[in-house]
């Protein structure tokens, strides 16, 4: 674990629901500039882990890091703000709003804001930008709900880049997504991790994780069992036994 | 939702318009008083769907901010205030006299103020729930303050009440200077609800009601904007409440934090549709005349409150979307007759 290039650090981290320990003393690093994976069989405590590094969920005991700096109270407001943010599994987006609207709740927003118009010209412009890369750009004023199941994961993913952030998480970006999407959704992360975004992705498409990620980080019951370049967890006899065996 | 329609200001011009030239074509007092109390609802429903309507929050206890605005205008007019006499007294009489008459009216953007600055603390307790909870947690907060009416004697004078002077207007035309004040309040809430409907309040309002967790995840203080309009709310409830003291000249805890207030503040906003601009106003149209009628019809046996009952029940089985959304919907599958719903097919990657 080199601390100096760590953008997001965990210590430990352990979470119990009652009886079952979803995570357990689980310390990682996602190295700044790199495309981290994490995998792991259903169950096995990655999104619990997500909720937790972003502040949707409290750990019992560990630490979080951001940027070098002790995360308290893990809050997804503030996490934001620091340049933090994440993706949900199930495409988590506002129906009843249009693609343009989605894309400007997503603005930083100082408490002035309150009385600015809704859509100003800066973000329109900005959000205009990223649809263009997303391929939604003429469905800009479509409500989202309208939108196919792919299209609200790209609409998300999209969303969550209008703050410019440093660290995104993404849950599942390819999961129940077309094949063409899958290519689509890829291709974007390619692109935003050469202009230096940090990614930290959960995924189960391994084709796509051994040829995107710079490191995969895998789980089982909760408890990181393999850490290390994708070669070199793709033969590691814990990580096979915990996908093929019982 | 947020789009500017060009009409709409021609729009909100005739209607005001002609609510306002109300009391000069009809001039009955029976008419004009049915007037200034649907004006009343209107205005509440109006406040309640600033908050409610937007954020998706159901609050039930708006009434209790009616009560203060309604308590606090009549403290500070009353000669027989409690209050008076005690150290907070600066007058023989009362804390200030009504003067011609209008000056009540005049003291209302500051009940608003005082009442908005007093409902952060209280919203901010209520907030920290949810849905059908904080729904309780309000109607709970409604009851607490009919409470307080009833007992605070040193205060609201209790049950006995508290007497507000009678103004001198002319006899013929009584009711006009209630009518317009309730006017006044009712479109600064319009426009209010409108200006937050476009901006950026407006929308995070709407993210919260749709997916507040996804809203927090993209920065959104939820809990200083739902504050914030939860404050505006309260102080133009209680803005109404003060006219309302005023034109009643004697209030009672009983009738000041009332469910039935509550209650009527709330169906117009369902039956007009809640989250739009004018679908409250157009809910209390029909509702307050409606129920008036009933209560006249029906009054004696208090069976029009059963009446009033079956129209909220209708609304919800016929109409769950109340009438504007209602009539959206209708005009768009009107407008794409025939046409299939055009959802554009997946996108390939242009590069």
């Amino acid at each position: 674990m080199t601390a100096a290039a760590a953008l997001l650090e965990s210590d430990a981290l352990t979470k119990r629901f009652g009886g079952v320990t979803a995570v357990e003393e689980c310390s990682l690093a996602v190295q700044s500039g790199s495309i981290t994976a994490l995998i792991g069989p259903n169950g096995s405590g990655k999104t619990t882990l997500f909720n937790l590094l972003t502040g949707y969920d409290f750990a019992d005991s560990g630490a979080v890091r951001f940027d070098g700096r002790a995360v308290r109270r893990p809050n997804p407001i503030a996490l934001y703000r620091a340049g933090l943010t994440r993706t949900f599994q199930q495409a988590r987006i506002f129906p009843q709003l249009s693609l343009i609207e989605n894309m400007t709740v997503a603005v930083h927003q100082p408490w002035r804001a309150i009385v600015y118009p809704a859509v100003r010209r800066a973000d329109r412009e900005r959000a205009h930008e990223l649809l263009e890369e997303f391929g939604l750009a003429r469905l800009v004023e479509e409500r989202a709900g309208r939108l196919s199941y792919g299209q609200k994961k790209l609409l998300e993913f999209a969303t969550v880049l209008m703050s410019k952030p440093r660290l995104v998480l993404l849950d599942e970006p390819t999961a129940g997504v077309n094949p063409v999407m899958v290519e689509k959704i890829e291709e974007r992360i390619r692109a935003l991790h050469a202009r230096g975004l940090t990614l930290l992705v959960v995924e189960h498409n391994m084709p796509l994780v051994m040829g995107l990620c710079d490191r995969v980080i895998v789980l089982d019951h909760g408890r990181k069992i393999a850490d290390g370049p994708p070669a070199e967890v793709q033969h590691d006899p814990a990580v096979l036994d915990a996908y093929l065996g019982t | 939702m947020t789009a500017i329609r060009p009409f709409g200001l021609v729009r909100g011009l005739v209607i005001v318009g002609a609510l306002a030239a109300f009391p000069f074509v009809f001039n009955e007092h029976w008419l004009v008083n049915i007037g200034v109390f649907t004006l009343m609802y209107a205005a509440l429903a109006t406040a309640w769907n600033m908050f409610a309507g937007y954020s998706g929050y159901i609050s039930l206890g708006h009434v209790a901010f009616f009560g203060i605005g309604a308590y606090t205008v009549a403290n500070t007019f009353s000669v027989s205030s409690p209050l008076r006499g005690s150290a907070y007294s600066f007058t023989s009489h009362a804390f200030m006299s009504i003067g011609s008459g209008y000056r009540p009216f005049y003291v209302l953007p500051l009940v608003g103020l005082a009442v908005a600055l007093l409902s952060v603390p209280i919203g901010w307790v209520a907030l920290r729930t949810r849905a059908i909870t904080f729904a309780i947690v309000t109607l709970t907060l409604l009851f607490v303050f009919q409470n307080l009416a009833f007992n605070l004697r040193g205060v609201t004078n209790g049950s006995s009440g508290l007497s507000v002077p009678t103004p001198n207007f002319p006899v013929e035309t009584y009711e006009r200077p209630f009518y317009f004040a309730m006017l006044g309040v009712l479109v600064l809430g319009l426009l209010l609800s409108w200006h937050i409907g476009r901006n950026k309040l407006g929308l995070m309002l709407f993210a919260i009601r749709e997916d507040e967790e996804k809203a927090r995840g993209l920065g959104v203080r939820t809990t200083g904007v739902k504050l914030v309009t939860f404050a505006l709310s309260a102080g133009l409830t209680a803005m109404a409440g003060g006219v309302w003291a005023y034109y009643l000249t004697y209030i009672y805890p009983q009738f000041a934090v009332d469910p039935l207030v509550m209650i009527g503040s709330v169906v117009p906003v369902f039956l007009g549709g809640r989250g739009t601009l004018w679908g409250p106003v157009l809910g209390a149209l029909i509702l307050v005349p409606a129920q008036q009628y009933m209560a006249y019809r029906l009054g004696a046996s208090e069976l029009y409150l059963v009446g009033y009952a079956a129209v909220f029940v209708v609304i919800l089985l016929v109409l769950p979307r109340g009438i504007l959304p209602s009539l959206g919907d209708a005009y768009e599958r009107w407008r794409y007759r025939g046409a299939r719903v055009t959802v554009q097919p997946e996108e390939v990657p242009a590069a």
